[in-house]
């Protein structure tokens, strides 16, 4: 019986021994996150930190569908003007305080109300919200908006401790209580942020980490030695040019998601005075333009062929894109017909900006040499970032080569973009039908009608062109060959759910 | 001495005021708004409107500037508008850090940069003159950035002897904390043990042809002690100025070196704060570079006086 006892104990012992909880998981990021408040951040390895930190209202699967997080289940009312959320019990804030109705009406006002949130826009439809009993809540909305529950899926769905804000204001980001596996322990701005398990997360048996470290280290090949190293156990954004390397190293492993964002060439067609050229008054020019681009060989040239080419603000993968519409095969005869019917027969001259990195400025050089060809000269005009997001919204701009990080849900990649008046229109694109069909799409919570407005909304864009779509960033993760669980997101998130590491 | 200190420190007042209008206006003049950047990607013209209004950017630049040199004197420097946090605590935070790989750095390149100087001006046209010559051109040519990534794949990744980067308090662990500044601290302290190396070389050149140093040799003093107490005391005081520029220098921080080290220092704050304009940030940084550079300077000149107490005279 003895000798039954021991064997049985070491069978145990030798299928959990390669099991081993990493005291700490060391994650390196591009970039420094900027201040840690949900309401107030806007960058994206912010919202990396958060993944780990503060638990949203629902999340997204890997094929984009939204499940249930912290509100368990969520019902619209025939006209979609009306949302109720039931909401998980037995949820605990970090500094203790119990998370319930009274807790999300107290996010949303913050979100709306409070003088440096970012999340204003992204909230506005909810006119009201109505505890109904401790663990459900009714948001009552202006106009039916199909797009708020993608919302709850990001930072406007993430819950922080309503004591917490109360107490701390606009200094909340200095110590951050949320509801999320791990708890904010400490920061030291541009070398780390450290993060300790929370035990009465209601998840928490799938959390296999006593604390995890965020280390910001914006050199690829630095951040990659690291990894090498052994100092670091995962990193994201892996250059495109290492990735061949990293795939060929045994100890490490290469994990990869099509992005929800694009890369493009915004171009001016009715912002100002800058407009007035044949690039921003013709869509012929701007077809021949697009026309004139191999999207494959760019891909190839600066990006060793990792991210995905595209045409359309969705990605050829994604249940929005419009198959109508394939991504075009380079055609530099018929851009230079286009040209000539445009009246350009002789070629033109446009100018471009570009920010000044090393990446987007290959791109654009790729681009140029590619354009060239078909009688397109583009000049180069190399900005700093913050110069050429202010150029581009003031319309002192031709043509600039510029990107979207991607939402959840389709509005968010195309609604502010093409609509009359939208936030972010720098072309100043203005189309009644454009409108009207965008403007549609919010209204329906049912797919399949949501899908012929935005179907209808491409065809009218590859039309128009005000935007002439590159290419789909792929996230590259790489990681420890140790680690175990990790599953890739098209948010960029990540997840530390199910994840360990066996030594 | 101290009299000598007080009017030194006083004369440099105008200056830190001159330096922090030039900065402020300098900022201004960059192209580039700081608010779409910190508005994030949707730029919601109603947040727009609200930080304007919050960070007083409506105000007019003199009315913004007047407004900051009077929390500054109250020793107020204003948040980040990055991240929240209050500049006086960010820089009380970087500051041992950047201080910290200064004094290393510094420490490295005197260590090698002094006696290399003296050595080849020693053996003057010999082969260890030569070799010390084109160690130090090596060691000016090699750009930092290069000699840091070769350095971390070779010391951490292939030999696993330091970590490759990343930073550790010396209150925290004194010895972890000096095994991760060593590589910066060689990379930076090599390329100034160059420059320390030809200015030692020079000022010895010229000191060893004295007759003072003839008339040592002459009395049969032993050859180290004329070398050391009576050659390179005197040979230093242009090397003291090197020394205490370059440490001005270190101390404005090393953006290269911390970036590829990702060492939180002044260097990394300030590129960051430049790329965000985060103008609170950059304000207050370049005052304090300046107010080291200024003090950096007094103390040389209180360096050479007890060197060469003849100074002092004058």
């Amino acid at each position: 019986m003895r000798i039954l006892k021991t064997l049985g104990l070491a069978a145990l012992l030798a299928t959990t021994s390669g099991l081993v909880h990493a005291q700490d998981l060391r994650i390196g990021l591009q970039e420094d996150p900027d201040v840690l408040d949900p309401d107030q951040s806007r960058t994206f390895v912010g919202r990396i930190v958060y993944a780990s930190l503060c638990d949203k209202l629902v999340d997204i699967t890997p094929d984009l569908e939204i499940i249930p997080m912290l509100a368990t289940g969520w019902e619209w009312n025939a006209d979609g003007t009306e949302l109720t959320m039931t909401l998980r019990e037995g949820v605990t804030f970090h500094d203790g305080e119990p998370f319930n109705a009274q807790a999300v009406a107290a996010n949303i006002d913050r979100s709306q109300n409070f003088e440096l949130s970012r999340r204003k826009s992204e909230v506005k439809s909810i006119e009201s919200t109505e505890v109904i009993d401790d663990y459900t809540i009714k948001f009552n909305l202006s106009a039916p908006d199909a797009t708020l529950i993608a919302q709850f899926a990001d930072r406007s769905g993430m819950m922080l401790s309503p004591k917490a804000t109360g107490e701390a204001g606009e200094a909340f980001g200095l110590n951050p209580v949320c509801a999320g596996p791990f708890k904010f322990k400490e920061r030291i701005q541009q070398d780390r942020i450290v993060l300790e398990k929370f035990a009465e997360y209601y998840r928490a048996d799938e959390i296999n980490f006593d604390s995890v470290t965020f280390l910001p280290i914006p050199d690829t090949t630095v951040r990659l030695a690291n990894l090498r190293a052994g100092d670091l156990h995962m990193l994201e954004r892996l250059a495109a040019t290492d990735m061949a390397s990293a795939e060929a190293d045994d100890g490490l492993m290469v994990e990869k998601a099509t992005s929800l964002g694009y890369q493009g060439i915004t171009i001016n067609v009715a912002n100002g005075p800058r407009a007035e050229n044949p690039l921003g008054q013709n869509a012929a020019v701007r077809k021949a333009l697009s026309l004139a681009i191999d999207r494959n060989a760019l891909n190839q040239v600066v990006f060793e062929g990792a991210f995905a080419t595209g045409n359309q603000p969705y990605s050829p993968t994604s249940p929005w894109y419009n198959a109508d519409f394939p991504v075009p095969e380079r055609d530099v005869e018929a851009a230079k017909a286009l040209l000539a019917e445009a009246g350009f027969a002789d070629g033109l001259t446009i100018e471009v900006q570009v920010a000044n990195n090393p990446v987007q400025t290959q791109v654009m050089q790729v681009i140029q040499s590619m354009a060239g060809e078909a009688g397109i000269t583009i000049e180069l005009a190399a900005k700093e970032f913050a110069t050429l997001l202010a150029d581009q919204s003031a319309g002192e701009y031709t043509a600039s080569q510029i990107g979207w990080s991607g939402r959840v849900d389709p509005d968010g990649n195309i609604h502010q973009f093409m609509t009359t008046g939208g936030g972010i229109n720098d072309s100043k694109y203005s189309d009644p039908e454009m409108d009207r069909f965008l403007n549609e799409a919010r209204l329906s919570t049912d797919p399949a009608v949501r899908k012929e407005s935005y179907n209808a909304a491409i065809a009218k864009q590859q039309e128009d062109m005000p935007i002439v779509y590159l290419y789909h960033p792929v996230w590259l993760w790489a990681l420890d060959s140790a680690v175990d669980g990790f599953t890739p997101y098209p948010d960029g998130m990540i997840r530390l759910h199910g994840v360990s590491v066996t030594e | 001495m101290l009299a000598f200190l007080a009017r030194r420190v006083f004369i440099a007042i105008p200056t830190v005021i001159l330096i922090s209008l030039f900065v402020f206006s300098l900022q201004h003049l960059l192209p580039g708004d700081p608010i779409l950047v910190m508005a994030g990607e949707e730029r919601d013209p109603e947040v727009i409107a609200a930080l304007r209004e919050k960070y007083r950017l409506n105000d007019p630049i003199p009315v913004q500037y007047l407004a900051w040199a009077g929390n500054a004197l109250q020793g107020d420097l204003g948040i980040s508008l990055r991240t929240q946090q209050p500049v006086l605590e960010l820089i009380a935070e970087k500051l041992p850090v950047t201080i910290q790989l200064a004094v290393m750095a510094l420490a490295i390149a005197i260590l090698i940069g002094i006696p290399a100087g003296v050595l080849s001006a020693y053996k003057k046209g010999t082969w260890i003159d030569w070799v010390a010559n084109i160690t130090a051109l090596s060691g000016l040519s090699v750009p930092n950035f290069w000699l840091g990534i070769m350095l971390i794949l070779l010391v951490s990744v292939k030999l696993g002897w330091l970590p490759a980067s990343g930073y550790m308090p010396l209150s925290e662990d004194p010895l972890q904390s000096i095994r991760t500044m060593l590589m910066p601290a060689f990379v930076l302290g090599t390329a100034i043990a160059a420059t320390l190396m030809r200015h030692t070389r020079s000022a010895m050149l010229s000191v060893l042809k004295s007759d003072y140093v003839r008339t040592a040799r002459a009395k049969g003093l032993r050859e180290s002690v004329v070398l050391i107490k009576h050659a390179l005391r005197n040979a230093l005081v242009p090397v003291v100025t090197v020394i205490t520029l370059l440490f001005g220098e270190l101390l404005a921080g090393a953006v290269l070196t911390e970036q590829i080290f990702t060492i939180p220092g002044f260097g990394k704050l300030v590129v960051d704060a430049v790329f965000n304009r985060d103008y609170a940030v950059v304000q207050a940084i370049v005052l304090c570079t300046g107010i080291a550079f200024i003090l950096m300077n007094i103390l040389a000149d209180a360096a050479y006086r007890v060197l060469n107490p003849r100074m002092s005279e004058q």
